[in-house]
């Protein structure tokens, strides 16, 4: 039954409307961790974390990059916020190869004037983009 | 009367300017539906974080949080976003005049400003400039957004200033440009926007009566969300100010445009009747010497 159910999904970004139609489940990253949303959850409001978005339409599955912002929940739909959202098209896998690295050594130099908070979310962001290729 | 000559030169000098302002508006015109494309694309996000916002709030009255009370310097810092180029009719004074006749006291302002005019204007009526960052106005991004709204909530959380205001140009229409002055923090949680939740109210109906629920602390999303809240206000404000330039440079260069060929046709006339005038008396000379010969 659950997979016939379906809600409205809207991811908004500062610059576009990034994604608007119907889906059977979304799947994304939150701060307390990997959540798998279907029609009919209860409200909720989640902040996100870098990471990959997966949406179950009836002809398939959809993948794309989501970075930080947040998500509400509602029973039959959700609206996400986002700083940015990148399908894999839009992905440039070099690029975040070279910000991963970046960031992993950065992390791993561990000097007092680095912004670790900062880093961090940088490696999140590359992960997340390399993660949807996959 | 002018001789001919003098018309002539002034009537070709308000030609040329007729010309420029002409391509003037040509350009603002492209420029604006560029800008108005943008200022569009980010409406549903500026709105989507402030309805979520309000949702918030309203639900939970009893939050304490520096951002929602007022802190304990009575300095106010004003984000002003004008334009960095003249020739756009009231556009930038109308911004100014919002600020200086605003009833805000002026010696206690920490002014940031995006935009040359503004700044510009400001400081000739004493108030402080804080932070110059006027290239951003040109070609507004979230990143350039977003550095300037850390630097104000920066200052707020040292305690540097009390308020945080937001003065821009809001976008109508192509004719219609509103200058507003809105106070971004402390948050109010009877915000000027009523009309904004009233239609999400509508929009999601039932899903509204239903109790939100939050898997985190409401203190730490709000904490995330008032910051995104500043940094989406600053960006579409700047959005929004830049399209308003356009629309208010464009009008101004019709309205120039307009007068200019006003102006020529008045001169036109004047130049053919001085012409005449010339023709005739030369005419008279060459009769009455003729006259005096015979």
């Amino acid at each position: 039954m659950a997979e016939e159910k379906t809600f409205l999904i809207r991811i908004i970004t500062p610059d576009r409307i990034f994604y608007e139609g119907p889906a059977q489940m979304a799947e994304f990253c939150t701060t307390e961790g990997e959540i798998g949303v279907y029609p009919g959850h209860i409200p909720l409001t989640v902040i996100l974390k870098p990471g990959v978005l997966t949406l179950t339409e009836s002809g398939g599955k959809r993948r794309a990059a989501l970075h930080t912002g947040f998500a509400e929940i509602l029973p039959d739909r959700i609206s996400i916020l986002a700083e940015a959202a990148e399908w894999p098209g839009e992905i440039d896998i070099s690029r975040a190869e070279a910000a991963r690295k970046r960031a992993e050594e950065r992390l791993a130099a561990h000097q007092a004037d680095t912004d670790l908070a900062r880093a961090e979310t940088a490696l999140q962001r590359a992960v997340a983009r390399i993660e949807t290729l996959r | 009367m002018a001789s001919m000559r003098d018309i002539k030169r002034r009537r070709s000098s308000i030609q040329s300017t007729g010309q420029i302002t002409r391509a003037m508006k040509l350009v603002a015109t492209v420029k604006l539906q560029k800008a108005r494309e943008k200022a569009e694309h980010t409406r549903p996000y500026s709105d989507g974080v402030y309805q979520t916002m309000q949702s918030i709030l309203e639900r939970s009255a009893g939050i304490r949080h520096p951002y929602l009370q007022g802190g304990g310097s009575g300095r106010k810092a004003v984000i002003v976003m004008t334009s960095n180029r003249g020739l756009a009719g009231g556009y930038n004074a109308n911004v100014v005049k919002l600020i200086t006749r605003g009833g805000l006291p002026l010696d206690q302002l920490d002014i940031y400003a995006a935009g040359k005019k503004g700044r510009e204007a400001l400081q000739r009526a004493g108030c402080h400039i804080r932070l110059d960052c006027s290239d951003m106005c040109e070609e507004p991004c979230y990143e350039d957004a977003a550095a300037l709204g850390k630097e104000a909530l920066a200052s707020f959380a040292r305690g540097e200033v009390g308020e945080i205001w937001l003065a821009y140009t809001s976008f109508v229409n192509t004719v219609v440009h509103q200058p507003k002055l809105i106070r971004l923090l402390p948050v109010s949680t009877e915000a000027s926007g009523q009309e904004k939740t009233a239609d999400s109210r509508e929009e999601t109906g039932s899903a509204a009566k239903l109790q939100m629920n939050y898997d985190t602390e409401e203190e730490s999303i709000l904490e995330m969300l008032i910051p995104k809240y500043i940094v989406s206000m600053i960006y579409g404000g700047l959005l929004e100010a830049s399209a308003s330039e356009n629309g208010a440079r464009m009008q101004a260069m019709d309205s120039a445009t307009g007068n200019a060929e006003e102006m020529l046709e008045d001169l036109t006339l004047l130049y053919n009747r001085a012409r005449q005038g010339a023709i005739t008396q030369e005419l008279t000379e060459i009769i009455g010497g003729a006259a005096a010969i015979g």
